[in-house]
């Protein structure tokens, strides 16, 4: 064990770590994305339970407008939209968080192998990076989704897959600067091995840009698995999605009634990259001081 | 200078390669054999085996592959599988569709996000800058299907400005197609908007930060003199290689948008070829579309050198 990997846990930088928490809980767009998300997160959890009427129930009059009983009026099935609303959080909330923790995962390990050896390997590998986001996300995610098929486990893997190489240039961005200190050539002289010393040393040591990125990601998965799904390759019917809920809908927009059934699930994916993105601000404020 | 150009278009081919070895065997991803795809569940055995051997895809994979780079080198993309006429024949319209969206996209944006960038930096910390900063970041993270939809309200369906279709006729005059492609061009700009005036913003403010600025309104030169001449002209520059970078995302953005508004661009082809399965238009058009942006940022990589006389002088690294 080495002296830095044990100082993670001393007096000093749990000292830190409550500083970070206190300007956290200051920052404004920090606390404000949070309660937003964590409203939708409650409602993804709990949205079945809540909602005042079955979501997929095709149960009352098509396209009625807004009234006590149907808060944001009825769709073009006769389904309650306040309950679609509430409910419609569910599967993005469940997709986004898996395919940015993948992309994270993945894009940290090559991040942290192509930073630390440079030389051969992270020349080859940053020119795969290179290759891959030559094409825009989306692209590779239909091509792929129609070669495998539509399934949620495949569109968690795609994303993933394309947030590897991104994730990647930021962590092995902030590995090159971390290579350089004192402790890094210490460890090596002391005969440590290169897995112990990038992922026990060096890894805690660049977490700070990492959970920045890791919620910028989060913000561009809402992006890209509603852009997916209102194409027809992301959430399948009947789910109650926001971005499903706009696709089923929009058609019926150029009349210039039924604006109801638009509007609010589109308000719903607008609160949620908002917050997203102000939680991704407050963090990068905070830890990239 | 010529080394510099020489190796950045070295990497751009290597990068090239990379890209068409990667498109290829997500293609081979596809299940199940291609003629049972095209011919359906009754064809016989033998006609399977037929229209395999004349697409060729009963060869090795290498050799499928260098025939498939050759051919494309030379401009023959193949057949569509599902229009059975030449995939250029079809991809090349689309693609002037394309360029033609994103040209009035782009002639909307650089100009609009670099005057919001600059004009953030120089109040900055103040309400302009919170407002641009803010605005910019919510656009920017919002899908680009939703903001379509309420332009699409607000000026096509509640003001009848606009119309709410990018198909214009086939012999309509210049005016005309620019109405037809305002409104998803404008979708694209409320995404694009946020990047390019943060990286304007980021960069004048270095610039105003720096000795060179100092020394200029030190030495007495009026504020548009010290702006123009000496901020400006540095803060540009890491802007125009972020504009390049959103090429990328354009096309991206372009899927969703000419699927919206029903327009004949590379983005509908695409996804067109992806529901009907025709792996060969799909193949070449991801291809091309890769092609685009490597030499988008190509052609920004030389912008920026030559704006830097730092790069070009250099040379290599």
């Amino acid at each position: 064990m080495s002296a830095v990997a044990v100082s993670v846990s001393t007096p000093e930088a749990r000292k830190a770590r409550r500083e970070t928490l206190r300007q956290l809980a200051r920052s404004k767009t920090f606390v404000a994305g949070n309660i937003i998300a964590i409203f939708w997160v409650f409602c993804a959890v709990f949205g079945y339970r809540i909602a005042p009427h079955d979501p997929l129930a095709q149960a009352f009059p098509q396209l009625i407008g807004m009234s006590g009983s149907h808060l944001f009026g009825t769709d073009q099935l006769g389904r309650d939209v306040f309950s679609r609303v509430l409910t419609g959080a569910r599967d993005i909330l469940l997709i986004v968080p898996a395919a940015t923790l993948l992309g994270i995962v993945g894009g940290t390990t090559i991040g942290l192998i192509t930073g630390y050896f440079r030389g051969f390997v992270d020349d080859a590998i940053s020119r795969v990076v290179d290759a891959v986001l030559a094409l825009p996300l989306i692209v590779i995610a239909v091509t792929v989704l129609v070669a495998l098929g539509h399934s949620t486990g495949t569109l968690i893997v795609v994303i993933g897959l394309v947030f590897t190489p991104i994730v990647s240039r930021t962590v092995r961005a902030a590995v090159l600067a971390e290579r350089q200190l004192d402790y890094v050539s210490a460890s090596q002289l002391s005969g440590e091995r290169a897995p112990y010393i990038m992922f026990i040393e060096i890894l805690p040591n660049v977490m700070g840009p990492i959970i920045v990125e890791g919620t910028v990601r989060l913000g561009y998965a809402i992006f890209a698995v509603a852009g997916l799904t209102f194409l027809g390759f992301g959430v399948q019917p009947p789910s109650p999605d926001w971005a499903l809920q706009i696709a089923d809908n929009y058609p019926l927009l150029g009349t210039g009634t039924y604006w109801w059934t638009v509007l609010f699930p589109a308000l719903a994916i607008v609160s949620l990259v908002v917050a997203v993105n102000l939680v991704a601000d407050g963090l990068a404020k905070v830890l990239e001081r | 200078m010529a080394r510099f150009l020489l190796r950045r278009f070295g990497l751009a081919l290597i990068t090239l390669f990379f890209l068409s070895v990667l498109v290829f065997a997500a293609s081979q991803l596809l299940p199940g054999d291609i003629a049972r795809n095209v011919l359906g569940p009754f064809a016989s055995a033998h006609d399977v085996q037929q229209l395999d051997h004349q697409l060729g895809v009963d060869r090795p994979l290498y050799v499928q592959y260098l025939d498939w780079v050759s051919k494309f080198v030379r401009g023959d993309l193949g057949t569509s599988l599902e229009y059975q006429v030449s995939v250029s024949s079809l991809l090349v319209p689309s693609l002037v569709n394309s360029l033609k969206l994103a040209a009035v996209a782009f002639v909307l944006v650089v100009p609009l996000s670099i005057i919001g960038g600059v004009v953030a930096a120089l109040r900055r910390g103040r309400l302009t800058d919170r407002v641009i900063t803010l605005t910019g970041l919510s656009l920017t993270a919002v899908p680009e299907f939703i903001s379509a939809i309420v332009l699409i309200l607000i000026f096509g369906v509640l003001l009848k400005w606009l119309p709410v279709s990018a198909a214009f006729p086939i012999d309509a005059d210049f005016g005309t197609q620019i109405d037809h492609l305002l409104l998803p061009a404008m979708a694209l700009v409320f995404v694009l908007f946020g990047y390019i005036a943060r990286m304007a913003r980021t960069g004048t403010i270095d610039a105003l930060e720096s000795d060179y600025t100092r020394t200029a309104f030190l030495k007495g030169l009026p504020t548009p003199t010290v702006i123009r001449r000496h901020v400006l002209r540095n803060s540009l520059l890491p802007t125009i290689a972020v504009i390049a970078t959103q090429m990328g995302y354009l096309i991206g953005g372009l899927v969703v948008i000419e699927k919206l508004f029903n327009y004949n661009g590379i983005g509908q082809r695409i996804y067109t070829a992806a529901q009907n399965k025709d792996f060969i238009m799909l193949q070449s058009g991801v291809l091309v579309i890769g092609l685009v942006y490597l030499t988008a940022t190509l052609i920004a990589d030389i912008l920026y050198s030559l704006l830097n006389p730092r790069i070009r002088y250099a040379g290599v690294e």
